[in-house]
């Protein structure tokens, strides 16, 4: 029946919606295009937020504090008192500055996802997630380095003192290896950029679904009166993930530090 | 006969179409029922405990993250079939 009612063809989108061409001149290098595109124009929008946002509120900061002043105090002491404090203890405040710049930069950055006129979150693109967790691997590695050496470090980080002798050193120091050292960068770049990529398709269809809906006649517009709603309440939904996905990348990045900056036990 | 034969080299690409589903459709099942067993435990830690329910809920949330990017994993994937 519902094939019957769809008389026009209805374009599904596709992962060739997250490829954007060039807005200015380009210049080639070992065979990429390096050029301004959309996504750059949102990466350069979303740093000046964020950067515009505290050079306003702590620019000149008062005991009483403005409204902006108050705003971001709320967002750092946040990040402090759920992200910081709880993983790294009284460290916390050395790597405040870098759990609270990636939490405002991915949160502005994933807010574009729902921003009207955008509608495309820049880390729904593997690329940025991927420096961001590159940025949180080199960190934890080198406060690890720092604190243990290289090789105490590498025994920190792979070798399980509780467990039985034959296991620690072959399997279980072969596991903790992979999934400390290799598999966490990618886990946390591919939980962003995937999250963003399924809430993009998730709204593309919802909104592209209501259009098609609409367009094809008054014998689907009960439809349209379906769809329409669900977007709506997706659209709140992308906007819980937004913050839900930062929070995780700050919480989980302090976490690796805190693991890596522990004592022996 | 051409008809068929025609039907027949379209079939790979119908394969790769229900692959993609459940791929999808499978890596759901398992983070379903971790992030069931995950949440319903939490919330009974908090209703036992409500003064750590700030606690609880961090700790969830880290979870959480970690459950779900299996399940993001798998869509990731499916568009690389």
């Amino acid at each position: 029946m519902i094939p019957a009612l769809l008389a026009a063809t209805f374009e599904p989108p596709s992962t060739t919606d997250f490829v954007y061409g060039c807005l200015g001149p380009g210049f080639r290098l070992l065979g990429f295009t390096f050029c301004f595109n959309f996504i750059i124009l949102l990466l350069t929008l979303t740093t000046l937020i964020v950067v515009g946002l505290f050079y306003f509120a702590f620019r000149s900061p008062t005991v009483v504090p403005g409204k902006l002043q108050m705003l971001m105090e709320l967002g750092v002491g946040f990040v402090r008192e759920n992200v910081a404090v709880p993983m790294l203890g009284p460290a916390g405040d050395k790597y405040l500055p870098l759990l609270a710049s990636f939490f405002f930069f991915i949160l502005i950055g994933n807010l574009f996802e729902v921003m009207p006129g955008f509608s495309f979150s820049a880390n729904s693109r593997v690329a940025i997630p991927l420096v961001l967790a590159l940025i949180s691997w080199v960190t934890y590695n080198a406060v690890g380095i720092r604190k243990h050496g290289f090789l105490g470090y590498l025994k920190h980080t792979c070798i399980i003192d509780a467990a039985p002798g034959w296991l620690r050193y072959s399997l279980l120091m072969l596991i903790e290896f992979v999934s400390n050292i290799i598999v966490r960068p990618i886990t946390l770049t591919v939980r962003l950029a995937a999250n963003f990529l399924a809430g993009h398709f998730l709204l593309a269809i919802f909104f592209l679904g209501t259009v098609f809906f609409l367009e094809n006649g008054p014998k689907t517009w009960i439809l349209a009166a379906v769809s329409f709603p669900l977007g709506v309440v997706l659209v709140g939904f992308e906007i819980f993930v937004a913050a839900l996905q930062a929070f995780i990348f700050a919480i989980l990045t302090a976490s690796y530090i805190g693991q890596a900056m522990a004592e022996e036990h | 006969m051409v008809q068929l034969i025609a039907q027949a080299t379209d079939v790979s690409s119908g394969l790769a179409t229900i692959g993609k589903g459940l791929v999808i459709g499978l890596a759901a099942i398992g983070p379903g029922i971790g992030l069931g067993i995950l949440i319903g435990k939490s919330v009974e830690a908090m209703a036992r405990q409500p003064e750590y329910a700030g606690q609880v809920r961090t700790t969830m949330f880290i979870g959480i993250g970690l459950i779900e990017a299996l399940a993001l994993f798998g869509i990731a994937f499916s568009f690389i079939i």
